[in-house]
């Protein structure tokens, strides 16, 4: 029995689950697997965009009467830190292709950092909205505010709440999947720090990408479609 | 049919007719399809029933067949579609010089007003042979008005007008459900349609009101002040409401809208949300200070300054010269 | 004389399978066998499909009467509610997929498990979570807004426990997302060698089609039902007219799922019949690929046609129009199955056994069903009948003389496999018949009650509805016969049932060629297809297949 397990070892990783066939199909199931989960999050977030584009098209100016009130600038700021963020697991995924375990443990260590930047400058933008009373509820107040380029017109607060509502609803779901990404790749720290991965093997790093990509590009969208209604320099 | 095992709703409106017919279309192409996969299915099993020694005869397939019975289903399908697209048409296209009666539902009751104001509550008269249009709203969820016997079904929605219409063809009286789920009493909130001949009608109507709605709504913007800035000049602040039902408006934004029930109820209730080309955006709105009742008079008064002849108050707003006669205070 | 007893070989020696590997109940919560997460959810949506009954049975006896004097009116709104939620999200989404799906898609395939088995447990805990809470719900108050919860009614109106409800559904939803996940890639990736899209069984291409929509659409109930939470606990406006928003934007978000989801209901058992009619007429299916196209087409257009249940909720003209076509083009291909299981009759040798009797009454029955649906799409029928007892009608027919009655017959027909016993057959066919009966006594009558006008979800009704409704009853007591006997003969079977042979049937299909029932990996040595799905000529003419099988 023992000579038949370390024979059996040979041929494989201990990685490979014995319901596959071989390490590749193991791979390809597990990356279609992920690509489908995005999918549904494609789906998920969807819907909420749907809702958003529909009620920016009926309420146009209220909506960028709420949107000057958001910071744009922590907004960016906050673009910027999620597209390095992306460029840090790439940078990661490498060096686990390369066999540099340090470069991988530090990239992953980066990416955290910029993850954990993002939800605290989140953090900052909610306290903000918090102080000035824009948290849909009963202290919502959003009184005399006017509509950019319509002087004299001032916003409907009851359309300008709805802004709000999904602001935090859409912006509140993507931090949620900051932090299980945050989550996610604090195991992938684990692992990599337990030297898991090689060149032949670091597909949990590949899915993982994928998942922090996605995160990325949904607030990518959300940026200019909350921040940026109707700005001009 | 039989009282108590009925087969058939009652047949009470031009409307009913029609949808009928499509139904029996229906009936008969569904019992011919029904008749023809019971017939082979039951035919077959016993055809061909397993015997000792006899094999099933493995047939892939016939290309032409699965071409065949996809393209006549498909044929008869657009008949369908095309037959049911034309009486939903007719159904809800409402003729234009209709009598109008205001709806305002609500948990658990109907509340009608007739355009000369008769008001009634769960119930609704209306003589046989006249087009009637229901201008409805909801004051709180979403209902639904429905008249087995005329075929007739509209989703009232609060925030909203909807709009439904029929013609009565019989007399007699005929129910009126909610259709919509609504609450605890959703089941209780049905009351009588109750159509008469034209001659008891005319009694019946005369039996007492509040005046036409659209005086009620006439002395509504006169008490919260409507009339200093809608004057009939050009002086006023606000856009001069004479003429002004059915004719599109220029926005400030460029955009053309017509002016219709549901522009009106929306420029009382949020007058920010279309600002008239040339006014400014002063208006304020009066959300929570009018019921559901006095935007509809107040409708049906603003209706009233586009009718011919109209001078402002006292006409009807049903331009019928038999209706203008008979005048109910 | 059944096929079954007529092929048994008994079984001397009790051999290691699935069930008697290992033994404890942690063996069972903590098991990544598809097999044994098949019966965790077999046990889990039965128990529901009880609960669900029970609130039908007293839907049905408080409409014995006109007058509200069985229940009161609110707990009236709750039984409809709740037995709505509970038959739809926990019952009749999960039941194919996930007991017969998740014990058979590996098999038919050649695989050892799904792709993810891990994940397939996790589904089933989410299922489990979600169920409690629905039961806790339940319990505590329950739910009155009708399973479709429309706003404002459900965000400002009712004080029961929406939130609750919706979150217990949310959870139910990832369940299914992962399963149909599962299936996919499982589907993709996972096919034994030889095994070509074209040799599939067509239960496989059922359950692709059908994962494809449970992947895609529900996400959008789960963010809708998302919506509705954040509504009610922080009193926003996004669905109530007072406070800017669109009640309409909610029926168009929550249809846009649950329309789509009444396909998941009904692909799957479409499935299942296709499997009992090959092998009870003994020939491969008519028009196999055209069967398998219109899988796929149904699960495509079921995504476009959602508005239909909208066509008088205060939707343009124009756009009833739209999805009143679009709605006859997913009519098509449902039609063409029907003809093609009729055909595949022709010329078959046919058999009675019970899972045989179950597909003819879904042919009858879904035959109707799907025929009401054509009087629903036409635009000028549905203003009368749309929020009638004739939608009732037709819905039952399709999920339950539809979708019940194929899982009926698909359990019967893969009982040996999963048990290893045979059920008496005597019984069984009896059963259907009491089914069959029950089914059209309760729900025919309503039809007629819808179009005569009875709207849907009232607990008091006009004096001269009565002898349809009671009708309606009658026929729902015997249903509720034939529904206990299979639970009661199941079980016996189970400790007393005769031993299955590996193939009763003598069907084709890679999941007959493994013991009955299976070892834990299914396949000792991967198979390696070289013949035809329904290859039964073969079978019939007595020849072997070139593979290397178990037991």
């Amino acid at each position: 029995m023992s000579v038949q397990t370390s024979v059996h070892q040979d041929l494989h990783g201990p990685e490979l689950l014995h319901h596959f066939a071989d390490p590749q199909q193991q791979r390809n199931a597990v990356s279609l697997g992920m690509w489908i989960f995005l999918a549904t999050e494609v789906m998920f977030f969807g819907g909420l965009f749907c809702a958003y584009l529909i009620y920016r098209g009926w309420f146009f100016g209220d909506f960028a009467a709420a949107s000057k009130s958001i910071n744009a600038a922590l907004g960016g700021t906050n673009t910027a830190v999620l597209i390095c963020s992306s460029l840090t697991v790439v940078l990661a995924i490498w060096a686990a292709q390369t066999s540099r375990r340090m470069l991988l443990i530090a990239m992953l260590v980066l990416t955290m950092i910029f993850g954990l930047a993002f939800l605290g400058i989140k953090g900052i933008e909610y306290r903000d909205k918090f102080e000035e009373h824009h948290v849909p509820g009963a202290s919502f107040s959003f009184d005399h505010e006017p509509i950019p380029g319509h002087p004299g017109q001032y916003a409907n607060p009851q359309h300008a709440q709805i802004f709000f509502a999904l602001y935090f609803i859409m912006t509140g779901l993507h931090a949620l999947h900051m932090i299980v990404g945050l989550g996610l790749f604090t195991w992938l720290l684990v692992m990599a720090w337990k030297g898991r991965f090689t060149p032949a093997y670091h597909t949990p790093l590949e899915i993982g990408g994928l998942y922090w990509h996605f995160v990325d590009i949904v607030w990518i969208y959300l940026f200019p479609l909350l921040y940026l209604i109707d700005r001009h320099p | 049919m039989f009282d108590n095992f009925p087969l058939w709703p009652s047949r009470a409106s031009a409307t009913a007719g029609n949808v009928d017919a499509l139904f029996i279309f229906l009936l008969i192409v569904s019992g011919l399809m029904t008749l023809l996969v019971f017939t082979a299915v039951i035919y077959f099993a016993a055809r061909y029933r397993h015997r000792k020694g006899v094999l099933a005869e493995q047939i892939q397939g016939s290309t032409p067949l699965e071409v065949t019975w996809s393209i006549i289903p498909l044929g008869v399908f657009l008949v369908i579609f095309t037959w049911g697209a034309v009486v939903y048409f007719k159904s809800r296209t409402p003729p234009r010089d209709a009598t109008e009666v205001y709806v305002v539902a609500k948990q658990w009751m109907w509340k009608l007003e007739h355009a000369e104001g008769q008001r009634e509550i769960n119930s609704l008269h209306v003589p046989v042979g006249r087009d009637v249009k229901l201008i409805m709203t909801s004051q709180d969820v979403i209902h639904s008005f429905f008249v087995p016997a005329f075929r007739t079904k509209q989703d009232v929605l609060p925030g909203r007008y909807t709009v439904a219409w029929f013609h009565a063809t019989k007399a007699g009286t005929y129910h009126l459900f909610c259709a919509e789920y609504c609450g605890t009493a959703h089941s209780g909130m049905i009351g009588d349609i109750v159509v008469m001949e034209p001659a008891q009608y005319e009694a019946w109507m005369s039996g007492g009101s509040n005046g036409p709605l659209s005086t009620t709504g006439e002395k509504i913007f006169a008490e919260l002040g409507c009339v200093t800035c809608h004057r009939t000049d050009t002086q006023g602040r606000g856009p001069n409401l004479q003429g002004l039902f059915g004719k599109p408006v220029l926005l400030q934004d460029g955009r053309t809208v017509p002016a219709d029930e549901n522009y009106l109820r929306e420029s009382i209730l949020d007058p920010g949300a279309k600002i008239v080309n040339g006014f400014k955006p002063v208006m304020p709105t009066f959300q929570g200070l009018v019921s559901e009742e006095q935007v509809n008079a107040l409708v049906a008064y603003v209706k009233s300054m586009s009718q011919p002849g109209a001078t402002g108050a006292k006409s009807a707003s049903n331009g019928s010269p038999e209706q203008s006669g008979s005048q109910v205070q | 004389m059944s096929m079954a007893i007529a092929n048994a070989i008994v079984q001397p020696v009790e051999r290691e399978d699935y069930l008697n590997k290992e033994h404890g109940i942690g063996s069972w919560l903590f098991t990544t066998d598809h097999k044994r997460i098949a019966l965790l959810y077999l046990i889990s949506i039965t128990i529901f499909f009880f609960i669900g009954g029970f609130f039908a049975l007293l839907i049905r006896l408080e409409l014995l009467t006109p007058a509200g004097d069985l229940v009161q009116a609110d707990t009236y709104n709750k039984l409809f509610t709740q037995h709505g939620m509970v038959m739809v999200f926990f019952f009749l989404i999960p039941s194919i997929p996930a007991v017969l799906g998740n014990f058979l898609v590996p098999m038919m395939i050649g695989a050892k498990d799904l792709a993810f088995p891990r994940v397939n447990l996790l589904s089933w805990y989410l299922y489990i979570i979600g169920a409690i809470m629905m039961l806790h719900c339940m319990l505590t108050g329950g739910v009155d807004t009708g399973w479709t919860f429309y706003t404002p009614f459900s965000t400002a109106f009712t004080n029961t426990k929406i939130v609750e409800a919706g979150l217990a559904i949310f959870v139910a939803g990832f369940s299914s997302i992962l399963t149909g996940l599962n299936f996919v890639v499982t589907i993709h990736r996972m096919r034994a060698p030889g095994m070509t899209w074209s040799r599939l069984p067509l239960f496989i291409w059922a359950h692709y089609a059908t994962s494809v929509i449970q992947i895609l659409g529900t996400p959008v109930i789960a963010i809708t039902i998302v919506l509705v939470a954040a509504e009610r606990a922080l009193h926003l406006g996004i669905f109530d007219p007072r406070l800017g928003g669109d009640p309409l934007l909610f029926q168009h978000l929550f249809w846009f799922y649950s329309h789509p989801a009444v396909y998941i209901m009904i692909l799957p058992s479409m499935g299942i019949i296709s499997e009992i009619i090959a092998c009870f007429s003994r020939k491969r299916i008519f028009g196999y690929h055209f069967v398998a196209l219109s899988s796929m087409a149904i699960a495509v257009f079921g995504f476009i046609v959602w508005a239909h249940h909208m066509f008088v909720a205060g939707i343009s003209l124009y756009a009833a129009l739209v999805f009143s076509l679009l709605s006859y083009s997913v009519a098509v291909p449902s039609a063409v199955k029907v003809f093609n299981w009729t055909a595949t009759l022709y010329k078959g040798s046919i058999h009675y056994d019970a899972p045989m009797l179950y597909a003819f009454g879904f042919l009858g029955l879904f035959t109707i069903g799907g025929l009401t649906g054509l009087f629903l799409a036409a635009l000028g029928i549905d203003v009368h009948v749309t929020d009638t007892y004739f939608v009732v009608a037709h819905f039952h027919y399709i999920m339950v003389g539809g979708a019940l009655m194929a899982y009926l017959g698909g359990m019967h027909f893969w009982w040996p496999k999963i048990s290893g016993r045979l059920y008496p057959e005597g019984w069984a066919r009896l059963a259907a018949l009491i089914v069959f009966i029950g089914f059209n006594l309760t729900f025919f009558p309503q039809f007629i009650l819808g179009y005569v006008g009875m709207p849907r979800r009232y607990y008091q009704y006009p004096a001269e509805f009565q002898v349809l409704n009671v009708l309606s009853t009658a026929g729902a007591t015997v249903l509720g016969v034939g529904y206990l006997l299979p639970m009661i003969y199941f079980l016996w079977s189970m400790r007393y049932g005769k031993r299955a042979p590996d193939n009763p049937w003598q069907a084709a299909g890679l999941e007959w060629k493994t013991q009955s029932p299976p070892t834990t990996f299914n396949f000792e040595e991967e198979p390696v297809v070289t013949w035809e799905a329904y290859n039964y000529d073969e079978i019939d003419a007595g020849q072997k297949q070139e593979v290397k099988v178990v037991g």
